[in-house]
């Protein structure tokens, strides 16, 4: 048996970049916080590419892969089975994982270097990227679902730190704390079904719950709280968790405003890795889902489908080419969703599982792609809007065939990475759910058409007049976008279904020319309605805009979810629950005890008379009191 | 001689010590001295249970002493220390060593200021250590009452008015605990003998369920006061927001953990039969406390009321945890009792150390402070993560001890108030974040605010040390939750008979 334990540094290193770089690195220049942390990130780098080896090649044996958990350390002890430990839990996704993270981070990092140079706060942006990257592995590699949460909530908080990166910018901050709340929210969720799933099977262990025919969920499958069982409350509310991170529909919204971080930000957390944790979830959890709460699984392939036509929906009418990729994001996530929601378990019926799995790792490529080329765009024409480009073919060589070969691999056109997941998808789709296979049919196509609008408004159509002349990006910028497009292009051919599958043994994969084929169509369809609207300049998509009308005017503005949010906070929650709480505090609670007080001065005040000075008034109170005691006594004692 | 009366006799030398210094400098150099010995002591206190319980003393109290004083009543200065104690002790150490230096510049008749507040900390020292009802009364009442001197001279605002109300009704409260302890004396003798004050010795009698029934409430509402129960938690918002720097920290901090412990180790361990039966009621108030608390502080302007109604959130908490009445809530109580002692501490210091510098503590007249003061700012970023229950936070693990612990109970009931309690967590990161985003990050709102500095090296020193008791919980709580775990054994023995 090979020993893993090393795997532990791998999160371990950007923890000490953190930590060292966000005590001391005021101090020094700025470049050597981005340098520490650069080669720090390319150290786990490399020890992920090792491990994932290490790992699928050479442990490999017939009967597939198993858990294998190095370190374990307790953390805190609730009573003797009720535990937390801190450890690292190595099997097919988490090693995969391991490695998309390590090498989209460290992509960023590099990118860093150029995109970020001269910014105030430098040394912080390199600290904030290693505490996330830490919590992301941490995510990744735990072994109980309580070390998932925390990590989950530091991975939130590193979010909220980079989103609001650029502090003094006031929408920055709103977005900051919208993303945080909104994930806590949905955080709330995951916290109650962890709390509840805990109680009825005694443990948090991953290994312990996911033992096929284990009798631990017999005591929540037996309880039932208006008329639904105890597990599916549970995996209804850790999937509410999942469903904030990965910016699943209603629970959405923070992820589009979160494109306000710098954009290598948007690459590595808010396309590549963190929005696909819920994603990570659902499959870790998967073996749950599938033999004790397989209704939830059903929901959560709806969820996934709706979110993910919706998205892509919004996407077709962005001018903001982030907010574009944003909408796209969620699209894709929810492709993912659909890929599990429709799984079966071990073997061919779990193609969905092993599709999911393998979009995830296609899309971290292509999608922090997208974004560091949009990255590379920004940089030099210092505008988000479409409206301020053009024509970029010429100036930015290197930046338009990365772009193109991205976009090509999120249409689905083969042999583009996103070909063979997508199709896998489908696949799996086609032969589980008929409805949920059209509407992600349906979806492909606009994902050709959004995408390729955006490249042509780029990269084509009209010149704009340039105050600055656009140029490549510096070669720090560039080289990770080479590395990406590499995995975008070639991507496809890693053999998934031999390594990541639902029960961890492989299974043989075949394309289903039924399915592929119209696929590559409908891609094709999209690409081509976007050449003709947007490859030269005209007026045909405000015409068709125009034509629409009502319907087009909502979509622009998101279906209105957002001020449908801000109703019901500012107008219900702030306005209607908090503030008249305030007011009845102050007025009612505090004012009877004030009341109290006044009161017993006002009494106080009135009986203060008694205290005359005069002693025949005393005498006389005496003798009375005395007299009506003796009565009192009397009859008490005596006469009765 | 027992080394825990050290604890009392310290800040009692350190007071004597202050009146014969001339000056603020004297006054703050004595007291930084003394109660920099007592963090040693707090500390050495600390290592010294763990070496004896690691020795195999399995004694419910360790290092009890017990001295005669008034024996006609049977009244006795007896003294001694469990995990949880010890735990409450080095709490209080270390918000009164980070309150004297927070106090620093503290221009105002100083010594007398430093006197009031060493006497302030003396009965909360004596209170921890008392096994005796009375005793511990007094002491309570020693920590109470410097409390009015301390709002009323050197508060800020309505301060007479604020320090008033806080005082009068914490005597309203400690009246119903004088009748409560008072009842629990006269009942402590069923089968015949001398009625005792003696709290180990109760431990042992079953007070008559009649009387539990009568003295529970009593007992629970007095030291609830204190806890800032729902509805009697008013004292709370214009107590801390006329209070000084120091003195809230050691009132938010410590004294109003001084009610939740009360409620624990004399209330409910006292009178487990009652409390079982009459939980119920004060699952109620408390679950109000905590949302209640957590909505309250949303629309607030001053720093300060955010910081009280939070303080009646979390502290809300804690008394909910232990009506659940089971081995690892009340283990996630006391550890949420630490936990929020730092936490608040360090709140209230560095709104003193920001109101000391932009003489406002109105959210809307700052902005952008981190560009400014980038310590402070971040110290309060970094103590407001910590407040929402952050991991890597102490907050965190005290909160996720008492959740775990709520839902151990299945039935309806509970699950409801737990799920209510549970969604704080939320509300919480609301007026957190609204706040961090209004005051410390956006452009710098007062020019004026331009010129400030950032923080000197004794407030660094004062804010630093209690950071590194959050993070340190935060981080590794397993010793700690052990300790507490260790010590929860009597009161749960006594709770297992009267639960179902």
């Amino acid at each position: 048996m090979t020993n893993f334990s090393y795997v532990i540094l791998i999160p371990l290193i950007p923890l000490t970049v953190f930590l060292v770089t966000g005590l001391l690195g005021m101090k020094w220049k700025p470049l050597v916080s981005g340098v520490i942390g650069t080669v720090g990130l390319g150290i786990s780098f490399f020890l992920s590419l090792f491990a994932a080896y290490q790992y699928f090649f050479a442990t490999a044996s017939a009967g597939g892969y198993h858990t294998i958990i190095p370190v374990n350390m307790l953390w805190l002890s609730f009573t003797s089975t009720l535990q937390i430990h801190m450890g690292v839990l190595l099997d097919p996704i988490s090693v995969m994982m391991l490695v998309v993270v390590t090498t989209i981070s460290f992509m960023a990092h590099i990118y860093s270097l150029g995109y970020m140079k001269g910014e105030k706060g430098f040394q912080r942006y390199y600290a904030f990227l290693s505490l996330f990257t830490f919590s992301m592995l941490g995510v990744v590699l735990s072994t109980n679902i309580f070390q998932m949460y925390i990590f989950w909530e530091l991975v939130g908080a590193s979010s909220f730190l980079l989103i609001g990166f650029y502090y003094d910018k006031p929408s920055a901050v709103a977005a900051a704390k919208k993303a945080f709340i909104v994930t806590r929210f949905a955080d709330l969720g995951f916290l109650i079904g962890i709390l509840i799933l805990s109680f009825y099977t005694g443990t948090f262990d991953f290994s312990k719950l996911m033992q096929p025919g284990t009798s631990l969920f017999a005591g929540i499958t037996g309880v039932s709280f208006l008329g639904i069982s105890g597990i599916t409350w549970a995996m209804t509310l850790i999937f509410m968790g999942a469903a904030g991170k990965s910016a699943m529909f209603p629970l959405h919204i923070w992820l589009p405003d979160a494109m306000e971080g710098p954009t290598p930000v948007s690459a590595l957390i808010h396309a590549a890795t963190m929005v696909v944790a819920g994603v990570f979830l659902v499959a870790r959890m998967f073996p749950i889902y599938h033999f004790h709460a397989p209704d939830v699984l059903i929901f959560i392939g709806y969820v996934g489908g709706f979110t993910s036509l919706f998205a892509a929906i919004i996407a077709m009418t962005q001018f903001d080419i982030k907010r574009v990729l944003a909408y796209s994001t969620l699209s894709q996530i929810g492709y993912m969703m659909v890929a599990l929601g429709v799984s079966g378990y071990g073997g061919e019926a779990g193609l969905g599982y092993t599709a999911g799995m393998f979009h995830l790792f296609t899309h971290a490529m292509f999608k922090a792609l997208l974004f560091l080329g949009a990255g590379s765009i920004i940089h030099t024409v210092h505008s988000n809007l479409m409206k301020d480009m053009g024509s970029l073919r010429k100036y930015m060589p290197i930046t338009h065939i990365t772009f193109l070969a991205a976009s090509l691999a999120i249409s689905g056109i083969p042999p583009f990475a996103g070909f063979f997941s997508k199709d896998e998808i489908l696949t799996a789709a086609f032969h589980a759910n008929k409805l949920l296979f059209y509407v992600e049919y349906i979806t492909a196509g606009i994902t050709s058409f959004y995408i390729f609008r955006l490249y042509f408004n780029i990269f084509w159509g009209k010149d704009t007049n340039y105050e600055h002349k656009p140029h490549e990006s510096p070669l720090n910028m560039v080289i990770p976008m080479i590395f990406l497009a590499l995995g975008a292009t070639f991507g496809g051919f890693i053999p998934f279904h031999d390594l990541v599958t639902s029960n961890m043994k492989p299974f043989a994969d075949k394309l289903n020319i039924l399915v592929s084929l119209p696929s590559v169509a409908i891609g094709l369809v999209g690409i081509a309605a976007a050449w003709i609207l947007y490859k030269k300049e005209n007026d045909l998509s405000d015409r068709i805009a125009k034509s629409l009308g009502v319907l087009y005017i909502s979509t622009f503005h998101k279906f209105y979810i957002d001020e449908l949010y801000l109703f019901v906070t500012k107008k219900i929650i702030f306005n209607g629950i908090a503030r008249p709480i305030a007011w009845f505090d102050s007025k009612i609670v505090d004012g009877f005890m004030i009341g109290i007080g006044t009161v017993t001065m006002k009494i106080s005040y009135k009986i203060k008379g008694l205290q005359s000075g005069e002693l025949q008034q005393y005498a006389f109170v005496f003798i009375a009191g005395t007299i009506i005691l003796a009565l009192f006594l009397l009859y008490t004692l005596g006469f009765h | 001689m027992n080394f825990l009366n050290l604890f009392v006799a310290v800040p009692v030398l350190t007071i004597i010590g202050i009146l014969f210094t001339k000056d603020l400098k004297g006054a703050r150099l004595v007291s930084a001295v003394g109660m920099g010995i007592q963090l040693a002591l707090a500390v050495f206190l600390v290592f010294f249970y763990f070496s004896i319980r690691g020795a195999g003393n399995l004694h419910e109290m360790i290092l009890t002493a017990d001295y005669h004083w008034y024996p006609s009543l049977n009244i006795h200065y007896f003294i001694g220390v469990d995990g949880i104690a010890v735990a409450m002790i080095a709490l209080t150490a270390i918000v009164i060593f980070a309150g004297v230096f927070a106090s620093w510049q503290m221009e105002f008749l100083s010594r007398e200021f430093f006197i009031s507040l060493i006497l302030l900390a003396t009965g909360v020292f004596g209170f921890f250590i008392s096994l005796d009802l009375f005793t511990m009364f007094l002491f309570y009442e020693l920590a109470v009452i410097p409390m009015y001197l301390l709002i009323g001279i050197w508060g800020s605002g309505p301060k007479e008015a604020s320090a008033m109300k806080l005082t009068l009704m914490l005597m309203g409260g400690s009246a119903l605990l004088l009748v409560g302890i008072l009842g629990i004396y006269f009942n402590s003798a069923p089968n015949g003998g001398a009625y005792t004050f003696n709290i180990l010795q109760i431990a042992k009698v079953h007070i008559p369920i009649a009387a539990q029934r009568f003295f529970f409430p009593l007992t629970f509402v007095g030291f609830g006061v204190l806890g800032a129960l729902f509805p009697l938690h008013t004292w709370s918002p214009s107590g801390h927001a006329s209070a000084p720097t120091a003195v809230s920290m050691l009132h938010a901090g410590v004294l109003m953990k001084l009610g939740a412990y009360g409620c624990f180790r004399v209330a409910i361990f006292l009178m487990p039969e009652a409390a079982t039966q009459m939980a119920w009621i004060f699952i109620i108030l408390t679950s109000i406390s905590v949302v209640y608390g957590a909505l309250g502080a949303i629309m607030q302007k001053d720093l300060k009321f955010i910081n009280a109604y939070s303080s009646v959130s979390h502290v809300g908490l804690i008394l909910f945890a232990l009506l659940m009445m089971n081995k690892i809530a009340m283990d996630g109580a006391i550890l949420q009792m630490i936990s929020h002692g730092l936490m608040t501490a360090l709140f209230f210091a560095l709104i003193g150390m920001i109101y000391g510098r932009t003489h406002t503590r109105d959210i809307r007249e700052m902005g952008g402070l981190m560009k400014v003061i980038p310590f402070l700012a971040v110290m309060y970023m970094v103590a407001g993560f910590a407040s929402l229950g952050l991991p890597g936070f102490s907050g965190f693990v005290a909160e996720m001890t008492i959740f775990v612990g709520a839902f151990q109970h299945s039935d309806l009931f509970h699950r409801v108030a737990s799920v209510v309690v549970v969604s704080s967590i939320v509300i919480t990161a609301v007026y957190i974040l609204r706040v961090v985003g209004i005051i410390l990050l956006g452009p710098v709102k007062n020019k004026a605010h331009l010129e400030l500095k950032d923080a000197s090296w004794h407030e660094k020193l004062s804010t630093a040390t209690l950071l590194v008791a959050i993070v340190g919980i935060g981080v590794l709580p397993l010793w700690l939750s052990d300790t507490i775990m260790g010590s929860l054994h009597p009161i749960m023995e006594r709770l297992v008979a009267y639960l179902h």
